[in-house]
């Protein structure tokens, strides 16, 4: 097998149990990581360096000034920059030889399955419960092997679940910590703060537990949960082992992973934003601004047919028969008179509810006068 | 009930049980079990009632009570979010 730009890896091939083979094996491999920041910079970077093949990000965040003590990928010039974006161009510069695809999205029960389903191994460096809960069950799902990690002030802790151990036994997420905390309970960095180089260290034995599960070399974290202390330098290892079937909230199928309301589970309530109607002026306005996502709730065939803008065709019909992903977070609906896209509004932000739904006022009917 | 006198247990904490506690390690006398490790831990500091962790014993998770054994190690951790 070639290897693109080979020379840059002389030195791990050099690596007795990791060698050419080891290298072929990183470069054919597809790691998604969620979350490119404080855990996510050190794995992007680390894996990239190593001649993994194709590496995916998720994260819908720009970069803040505050980030730049621990998200080493970043640099004062991409403060207000979607993160993925510069993460992808300093990955490239680093080795342009791989791959680097970018998921600028809020990462969701919706979409969360479609995305892991491209990769071979996921990556958690997300930073808030409902996330970690929901990636779990996506990899228990659809069986993807998960390395996790996670950071306190000053502690981190490090797994990799979902991976059968020599004799057949996986221990996911749910396993550990089968109730959720409620909000207030843990606290993240951005409320409790951390040291720059805590989630460095982390993510650093992230993206070794992904090397040696691409690779095969050496013992993976499989089935054990390590904590490492950044003041004492200690590390504790304990053995896992999975709960009792029935005795978690994994969800047991796809549907009931997609019914799943995360938020609600950690404890978290959103407050549910109300349908708004917008006039044709005001349209008008936004379709230059071209930040929202215009759909039509119209069945297929009706006229007047929409023309001077892009749209979505998603017919009331269906819409209450199913609601599909839907992209953005501000969405206008618009329909023959005004009255279906109310309807289709209040469907959707059930679904949604942290999304911005607007319904075109007087429909198509209106703009077309 | 000689035996259970003589029972130490040392308890390591991780995290904000740590936080709350002032240590990182204390030692337990005539705890039969993990629960008697949570409510003496409880007694000492009411705000643990209120939080979610992990117990392993001896370096192992376990799911329910454990019986302990003198000179067993219980280790108490929460989850972490941060990223």
């Amino acid at each position: 097998m070639n290897i693109k730009g080979e020379a840059r890896y002389q030195r791990q091939i050099l690596l007795k149990d990791f060698g050419r083979s080891g290298q072929e094996k990183l470069f054919q491999a597809k790691v998604l990581v969620i979350g490119a920041g404080g855990l996510g910079c050190p794995v992007l970077q680390y894996l990239a360096a190593a001649g993994v093949g194709t590496l995916g990000i998720v994260d819908h965040d720009v970069v803040e000034l505050s980030n730049l003590h621990r998200q080493i990928l970043y640099t004062v010039s991409n403060v207000g920059l979607l993160k993925v974006n510069c993460a992808a161009e300093r990955l490239k510069e680093f080795n342009p030889d791989i791959t680097v695809l970018t998921y600028p999205v809020q990462l969701n029960n919706q979409n969360a399955l479609s995305i892991l389903n491209e990769f071979d191994i996921i990556i958690d460096g997300s930073d808030n419960f409902p996330t970690r809960y929901m990636i779990n069950d996506a990899c228990v799902l659809l069986n993807k092997p998960l390395v996790y990690g996670a950071l306190s002030e000053t502690e981190g802790q490090v797994s990799v679940f979902n991976v059968a151990d020599e004799v057949g036994i996986k221990v996911n997420y749910r396993d550990v910590f089968p109730v959720a905390p409620q909000p207030g309970e843990v606290l993240n960095c951005s409320e409790a703060g951390v040291l720059g180089v805590l989630p460095g260290i982390i993510g650093v034995m992230q993206a070794n537990e992904a090397i040696k599960l691409i690779s095969g070399i050496g013992e993976t974290l499989c089935n054990q949960l390590m904590i490492y202390n950044l003041y004492t330098s200690q590390t504790y290892k304990i053995k896992l082992s999975p709960a009792d079937p029935g005795s978690t909230d994994l969800p047991l199928d796809i549907p009931a992973f997609m019914k799943m309301d995360y938020n609600w589970f950690c404890g978290i309530s959103i407050p549910r934003k109300e349908l708004k109607e917008m006039g044709p002026d005001q349209f008008l306005q936004i379709l230059q601004e071209n930040s929202f996502t215009i759909i039509d709730v119209r069945e297929p065939g009706e006229l007047p047919a929409a023309s001077g803008f892009d749209y979505i065709s998603l017919p009331l019909s269906e819409l209450k028969r199913e609601i599909p992903p839907i992209n953005g977070d501000k969405i206008i609906l618009f329909c023959h008179s005004g009255i279906r896209s109310i309807i289709a509004g209040e469907l959707l932000l059930e679904a949604y509810p942290e999304k911005e739904f607007y319904s075109l006022k007087g429909g198509i009917l209106r703009m077309k006068s | 009930m000689k035996n259970i006198n003589k029972l130490k247990t040392e308890v390591l904490l991780f995290g904000r049980l740590a936080e709350l506690l002032g240590t990182e390690r204390i030692q337990l006398e005539a705890v039969a079990d993990t629960d008697a490790v949570c409510s003496q831990l409880e007694g000492l500091c009411p705000a643990l009632k209120q939080l979610n962790y992990q117990i392993a014993v001896n370096r192992v998770i376990i799911h329910g009570n454990q019986h302990l054994t003198d000179g067993m190690t219980v280790a108490l951790m929460p989850p972490f979010s941060g990223g």
